[in-house]
């Protein structure tokens, strides 16, 4: 097999407001059965997706927060959250789901999956990737 | 004319909350939906521009589009009120006409 | 496309995915394992029971390789591997047992 590619999932919106997050999940998810190197950064609106207690009952809407629960079980464990945006919003990384990991070379010790990093240090690990999709 | 202005997208994203906030005039109303919502929240950096609108002008935030978005432990802007569906359309109603941001 | 289960209509996609997941129950399981020509077991069902606790946590039901994974945790080596789960489901054992659990298709299925 060829070798794995880096893949980076640019997510910029806000969850249920527009079908964006949603449609990104989606492709992140079909994305791990190719087993490629996959990572999700989110930036602006997209760290919206990413906050703790998130109750959909009365909106009539799929409340799909639980499935980035599962991305460690997906071998998805690279989640990079822009310190920046979260400041603007008045967030911290408390304000997020604990999203982990189980690292099967490590006798399946949780680890955290997100890495807030600056906007410069972002921008550093997008240039090295091989292919960015944006939504 | 008393109007409700509906804003239904982020702050972040759009300026429609901004030109709804200078459009606003004394005795009208601000309703915050869907992304506008985060808006709301007591966090963000547009939570003064916000609050200073507050008084002369009535804002609502929709609380299942809040509650939805994971804000529910978090405050709203000083004097923002928080209505549900049927609020929605008593405010409606009770205003002369309402006015979308798209 | 529609199951008849007791003079009940339960309504169904193209591919024989439940349109709505709470209207499955257990007599129901039997009948769509019957479509896949499926006895169930006590063994069928510790994977259904599994996915639909998954489904429960996360709202999605995972891939056949997180399936396996999560059952090697869970229930140890010898049910957590391709092997033992096609011997269960031998037409793919997450399409499969997501049917018969009246879960929707997995996500990632290819």
């Amino acid at each position: 097999m060829s070798e794995a590619k880096k893949f980076m999932f640019l997510n910029r919106k806000a969850p249920y407001g527009s079908v964006y997050a949603l449609e990104s999940l989606e492709v992140v998810l079909i994305s791990a059965a190719f087993e490629q190197d996959v990572s999700l950064a989110f930036v602006d609106d997209g760290i919206y997706q990413l906050v703790d207690n998130q109750k959909t009952d009365d909106i009539g809407m799929k409340n799909f927060s639980g499935a980035y629960k599962a991305l460690g079980d997906f071998e998805i464990t690279k989640l990079y959250v822009e310190k920046e945006s979260l400041e603007e919003r008045g967030l911290t990384i408390d304000s997020l789901m604990p999203l982990v990991y189980e690292d099967e070379d490590d006798d399946w010790e949780e680890k955290p999956s997100i890495k807030i990093v600056s906007r410069e240090e972002l921008a550093g690990i997008m240039e090295e990737q091989n292919i960015v999709l944006s939504f | 004319m008393a109007i409700l202005h509906i804003v239904n997208k982020s702050p972040f994203e759009r300026n429609s909350l901004e030109s709804a906030l200078a459009y606003a005039k004394k005795g009208s109303g601000i309703l915050l939906i869907e992304d506008a919502v985060y808006a709301a929240s007591g966090k963000t950096k547009f939570a003064d521009a916000v609050k200073a609108c507050v008084g002369d002008v009535k804002v609502y935030v929709l609380d299942p589009d809040y509650q939805a978005r994971g804000l529910g432990e978090v405050a709203v802007v000083d004097g923002v009120e928080a209505v549900d569906y049927k609020g929605f359309v008593d405010l409606v109603a009770q205003f002369e006409t309402t006015q979308s941001w798209l | 496309m529609a199951y008849e289960l007791n003079g009940e209509t339960i309504e169904c996609d193209e591919e024989g995915y439940l349109s709505n997941i709470n209207e499955w129950t257990k007599e129901l399981a039997v009948l769509l394992a019957k479509d896949e020509k499926i006895e169930l077991t006590p063994e069928h069902w510790e994977v259904i029971d599994f996915l639909r606790e998954y489904y429960e946590e996360y709202q999605i039901a995972p891939a056949i390789r997180v399936l396996v994974k999560a059952m090697k945790k869970k229930y140890g080596k010898e049910k957590g591997s391709n092997k033992y789960l096609y011997e269960l489901f031998p037409y793919g054992p997450a399409k499969q047992a997501c049917k018969v659990g009246g879960l929707p298709k997995p996500t990632g299925c290819i």
